[in-house]
């Protein structure tokens, strides 16, 4: 009784040690947003709250947390106040099962992609209850869209997903990142190129950020499914879409770039030159390269239109995602070096 | 009560308890997120049997998937509550019938003549290395793998019909050819038009059509 509750315990500081720092870095990943969006525009971002703006996301919060919550008139209540939890319950619960080190996780389980990718699937609930509870029109167009979105890009997210096991051989995250072990070469960015990029843009759309961000769509429906929010309500939405950002882009460095692996190994001199950082150093640079691959794409390209998005993911990227995975599998057999011949 | 069991209790009273709601709540989008919650339900009682595979695939498919699609078609739907109850009371007496009827069949194969320990040894709990996903996939392709190739090319054909049967040409819509549109280059659509300055020329729009 007593070491189950030691374990208990264990498990919930964990829990805290990680989801802390997440918080932070959800908070100012939204001043990072403002900053280089800022900057590519030609303009500074945030400058007055604290030195330099540091503390605009912490003002930011305050002034969240003080707004009044207001429930529309013929909303459905009780929904309407489950809908930004259910949106920020998958993208923390996702953090589970992520390795930040060779011995640095929560939990350590078998089917771990296949969790990962079912629990995403599950943070649509919290837009399409919003756009349903609301009683709004525009909210509702919004919550219709992103339905429609995520489920289809999830297709094209799961193939990219199938490539990875295929390469791997495993669906242990750990194991994953470890089969890429070698040199910055072994890792699956090459031979799985065109999964690589396929999963980022389904990453995107999935998030539901720009240039795939119709279920906002500020200049035909407002804001789409989260128009009637205010306050903390509207806050959890915001904190959930960015924890999201937040994931995908760690997974994707977890699968593609090699995770907490060094980019020098396998270098002659670098390698012993470099080997006294952290691997967590190495994956929390990899994930904010993604971020601002994020924040750029986001003030790079225009807003798509809804049949142009449904074409990229039914016609254009699951044909692509179907015809690598029949080349993985053939490099897979074949043994093709230097990734597969290992197996 | 071990932990097991009481895990196994909790979930089992959700699924049930959500079940009866998603056929006596009124609200049809309610009842959609009820079956939702009963799925989750049945998810977690398979990872108590160790199958994590299976419910980590039903959250996926069914939570994540189908039933979203559900509430999609369900939340566009303007359903008539009163005209549904409509007869309750006459048609109740058949109703119940049907359902002791429905509940017998129900024991009697699933009850314990068929699944009983008698028939089944009592799961025990597997090693710490064993994979669930490994084991279904070994049976899959090897023992069950013409019945498994078969399934999905049924699905393949439920899919094209589906398909073809909602395929329809509709001369009379209007919509756009994103094709077209993306092959539209620069000297298509834009001609540059040098001007004097502090000099009028007239410029002829109609030389290019």
């Amino acid at each position: 009784m007593l070491d189950a509750l030691l374990t208990l315990v264990i498990v919930l500081l964990k829990i805290v040690a990680l989801l802390v720092p997440l918080m932070v870095a959800v908070a100012y990943l939204t001043f990072a947003e403002r900053k280089i969006i800022g900057y590519i525009q030609g303009r500074v971002g945030p400058l007055h709250v604290g030195p330099r703006g540091w503390l605009q996301p912490i003002a930011d919060a305050v002034k969240l947390i003080f707004k009044e919550i207001i429930v529309p008139a013929g909303a459905n209540r009780f929904l309407f106040l489950l809908a930004p939890l259910l949106a920020m319950g998958p993208s923390i619960a996702a953090w589970a099962v992520m390795p930040l080190g060779d011995n640095l996780y929560i939990t350590d389980i078998d089917a771990g992609l296949l969790y990962v990718l079912a629990v995403t699937s599950l943070s649509v609930y919290g837009i399409i209850i919003a756009g349903w509870a609301s009683n709004s029109k525009y909210a509702l167009l919004g919550a219709l869209r992103s339905a429609a979105q995520v489920v289809s890009y999830e297709i094209a997210m799961g193939f990219a997903l199938v490539g990875v096991l295929l390469a791997a051989g495993s669906m242990n995250l750990r194991e994953i990142v470890l089969s890429q072990e070698g040199s910055l070469l072994h890792w699956f960015w090459l031979p799985l190129l065109p999964l690589f990029v396929v999963y980022f843009i389904a990453g995107l759309a999935e998030t539901n950020r720009a240039p795939f961000d119709l279920a906002e769509g500020e200049s035909e429906i407002v804001a789409g499914f989260h128009v009637e929010y205010s306050g903390m309500s509207f806050g959890v939405f915001f904190l959930a879409e960015y924890a999201n950002m937040i994931l995908i882009s760690m997974l994707t460095s977890l699968m593609f770039l090699g995770g907490w692996l060094s980019p020098f190994q396998g270098i002659p001199v670098l390698e012993s030159l470099f080997s006294w950082v952290p691997g967590i150093v190495w994956l929390l640079l990899k994930t904010s390269f993604f971020l601002l691959l994020f924040l750029w794409i986001r003030a790079t390209f225009p807003r798509y239109r809804y049949d142009q998005l449904m074409r990229l993911g039914w016609k254009i990227l699951i044909p692509i995602t179907i015809a690598w995975l029949l080349v993985v599998g053939a490099a897979v057999v074949g043994g093709l070096g230097p990734w597969f011949d290992g197996a | 009560m071990s932990f097991e069991q009481f895990i196994f209790y909790l979930f089992a009273a959700a699924m049930l308890g959500s079940a009866m709601m998603v056929i006596t709540v009124r609200n049809t989008v309610h009842a959609a997120l009820f079956l939702a919650l009963t799925f989750f339900s049945a998810a977690a009682l398979w990872l108590l049997l160790e199958a994590e595979f299976l419910a980590i695939t039903l959250v996926l498919v069914y939570v994540g998937a189908v039933m979203v699609l559900f509430l999609f078609v369900v939340m566009m739907l303007d359903v008539n509550l009163a005209q549904l109850r409509e007869g309750f009371v006459r048609l109740l007496p058949v109703g119940i019938v049907v359902a002791l009827l429905a509940i017998g069949m129900m024991a009697y194969v699933v009850g314990p003549g068929n699944f009983g320990l008698g028939k089944f040894a009592e799961p025990t709990g597997h090693p710490a290395d064993y994979s669930n996903t490994k084991e279904l996939g070994r049976v899959l392709y090897t023992v069950y793998v013409y019945p498994f190739e078969i399934a999905a090319v049924i699905l393949l054909v439920a899919i094209i019909a589906a398909i073809s049967l909602a395929l329809r040409k509709r001369p009379l819509t209007k919509h756009q050819n994103p094709d077209s549109q993306i092959a539209v280059r620069k000297k298509d659509r834009l001609r540059i038009v040098k001007l004097e300055a502090g000099t009028r020329q007239p410029i002829n729009l109609e030389d290019k059509r």
